[in-house]
């Protein structure tokens, strides 16, 4: 199960960055999602792996249990990402539907040019 | 336990919802909400400062649960401080959006504004790590509707660069805390301070690997170089009053590094032991020059004021990177100043930009030239680091206390080289602004795109606001003893962090 785990991670970290780098608004936001992926998946490993135990002490006998805070700690992760890819996709449609180009480098203006910005 | 100390936090999540709410239409209304929030908070701020300067810790127990299981607040002397500089900022910079009409050139600035407030109050406050990275994304969502206020092609395109690069942050953040927790089992400061000190030395490499991650978060909020990219075309394109109200974002970076790297990773921690000065100083040293370099090469007003914020946290974090008691007293006075300093250089920018454009290039005199260079010229000295204001005090602390460095040669030439150059490109600005166009024949004015309407709104409260900030500056210049004096007890506190662990930990009466 670990090296599952750890495999998940890092190729979804991978798949994320190359995403990132195709400075296209669509594939950088499906990058940055698969980023997110990676941490969540992360974030659980953090509390050490463990299958089938519940997240709760016994104090009357020794059962196995498994570690509760890496999954509120997850929970905040996901609904903090889940707000934030919905404001970079707004975001980006601002800009593409504005500029009819859904590149995410900025070119150069002549200088003394007129806008907003 | 004090309520109080949550106020600083409360009062704008309750401000905001209740102006999105109850008078989302009226933007009197906004304004006197916003403002009467923004006062009440300098109070608060204030109140709170003045309680933590003898030196206690303050601790407050979210649901009363005893740290470390529950969250924690904390107000020492560096939350103090800083919670009194952001309120302080925040206060003429909503004046002038208010004065200047940019809070109605789109939709629900006041509201963001106070969330902005509320996310950087929080992570000022906060003793558990986790929840600093909450509050960083509070702030952050905040900042991205801010940043993008009133729209526009470029703005919008600066906006998704800026959101991309700190969603990414966030994920490294995420990363970093995920690592010191399989390593610690805790993510409240004073106890990852007590963890982190007790773990065996042959465990401590993913602890050098979270120390590190942490330490790249930091330095992509503080826009330290080779991470600084997102800083210049998102704050050039964000509407400046609300960059200038950015200036304490990157404050918010210089304050976690020192928060994080004297408390959990103090120098006397074994396992990162000179690991983050040996990064953060180079770092740094190329930060200012870039920042100067940036300030001579800018075509526009916005981008000038962005690169010299840059070059200012150059400055800051070569002053935080020594980890002494002495540079960090300077490091903190400068922070003050230059969080000031570069807040007022945005709102004249705005100035000038609001009356003709954002290019720096000769063109004919405007309405208020001689108030508005005078300010600029103001700004210009405080943030280059020129007599007689704070900045020169500042600049000379920091040499000073990086006198008996090994790397003191590098410091000093590096900060009078890199001074020099941004004196030269605000003096460049300068002239190309206000004294070129004094010889433009007249009729370059009717060239569409050049020159926008000459009878600019003459409002008092822009003027307000910049006054302000500058006698923000003036009072530091006057009052530099008990500044300093202050910045002293700060730094000493820091470096010893006993206290403020036992009073998070509850753990004095044992």
């Amino acid at each position: 199960m670990e090296l599952l785990v750890a495999s998940a991670v890092g190729i979804l970290t991978a798949a994320g960055i190359y995403l990132i780098l195709r400075r296209r608004s669509f594939p950088v936001i499906l990058g940055l999602s698969l980023l997110t992926y990676a941490v969540n998946v992360f974030l659980f490993a953090s509390g050490r792996l463990m299958s089938g135990a519940p997240p709760i002490l016994n104090k009357y006998e020794e059962v196995l249990y498994t570690d509760p805070l890496p999954q509120a700690l997850v929970l905040t992760a996901i609904v903090i990402s889940f707000g934030m890819t919905a404001v970079v996709v707004m975001i980006a449609l601002g800009a593409y539907l504005s500029s009819r180009d859904d590149r995410t480098a900025l070119n150069a203006e002549p200088e003394g040019s007129g806008g907003d910005a | 336990m004090d309520h109080l100390l949550i106020a600083p936090v409360v009062l704008p999540a309750l401000v905001a919802p209740f102006i999105i709410m109850a008078v989302r239409h009226h933007i009197d209304l906004q304004r006197i909400f916003s403002v009467a929030s923004a006062v009440l908070l300098a109070a608060i701020s204030v109140t709170l400062a003045a309680k933590a300067a003898d030196g206690s810790v303050y601790v407050y127990e979210l649901g009363d649960w005893p740290a470390p299981f529950g969250i924690v607040l904390v107000l020492d002397r560096l939350s103090g401080m800083m919670i009194v500089l952001t309120a302080l900022l925040a206060l003429p910079v909503l004046l002038y959006a208010i004065g200047s009409g940019w809070d109605t050139r789109g939709s629900n600035f006041h509201a963001l504004f106070q969330f902005q407030l509320m996310g950087i109050m929080g992570a000022f406050l906060t003793g558990d790590a986790f929840n600093l990275f909450v509050f960083f994304e509070v702030l952050l969502i905040a900042s991205y509707g801010l940043m993008i206020h009133s729209g526009g092609t470029r703005r919008f395109q600066a906006g998704v660069q800026y959101v991309v690069f700190n969603l990414l942050g966030s994920t490294l953040f995420l990363f970093a805390l995920g690592t010191l927790y399989a390593v610690t089992g805790t993510l409240n400061m004073a106890d990852l301070a007590v963890k982190v000190a007790q773990t065996p030395a042959e465990e401590t490499a993913l602890l050098r690997v979270a120390a590190v991650l942490l330490l790249l978060v930091f330095a992509i909020k503080a826009a330290l170089l080779p991470l600084h990219f997102w800083l210049p075309s998102a704050y050039a394109n964000a509407p400046m009053p609300v960059a200038a109200l950015f200036a304490i974002m990157t404050k918010v970076g210089a304050y976690s590094i020192l928060r994080i790297y004297t408390l959990v990773f103090g120098p006397e921690v074994e396992a990162t032991n000179g690991l983050t000065q040996s990064w953060l100083l180079p770092a740094a040293l190329l930060t200012l020059l870039a920042g100067a370099i940036g300030v001579l090469g800018s075509r526009k007003l916005g981008r000038l004021a962005a690169f010299g914020a840059i070059s200012s946290m150059g400055t800051l974090l070569i002053a935080i990177s020594l980890f002494t008691p002495a540079a960090t007293a300077a490091a903190l006075y400068y922070l003050v100043h230059s969080t000031l300093a570069a807040a007022l250089l945005f709102l004249v920018a705005d100035l000038v930009i609001e009356r003709q454009g954002r290019w720096i290039l000769p063109q004919l005199p405007m309405p208020q030239t001689g108030l508005i260079s005078a300010l600029f010229f103001a700004a210009a000295i405080a943030l280059a680091g020129m007599p007689p204001l704070s900045g020169f005090l500042g600049k000379l602390l920091v040499l000073d206390a990086t006198r008996n460095d090994t790397m003191a040669t590098w410091i000093w030439g590096v900060i009078l080289v890199g001074s020099l150059i941004t004196i030269l490109g605000m003096a460049r600005a300068g002239s190309q602004l206000f004294w070129k166009g004094h010889g433009l024949p007249q009729e370059t004015a009717d060239e569409p795109g050049e020159v926008p309407a000459v009878a600019a709104p003459v409002a008092q409260l822009p003027f307000v606001a910049c006054f302000g900030l500058l006698f923000g500056l003036v009072v530091l210049t006057v009052f530099a003893g008990p500044a300093t004096r202050y910045a002293e007890a700060t730094a000493a506190q820091l470096f010893t962090p006993t206290a403020y662990i036992e009073t998070v930990l509850g753990t004095e009466a044992e």
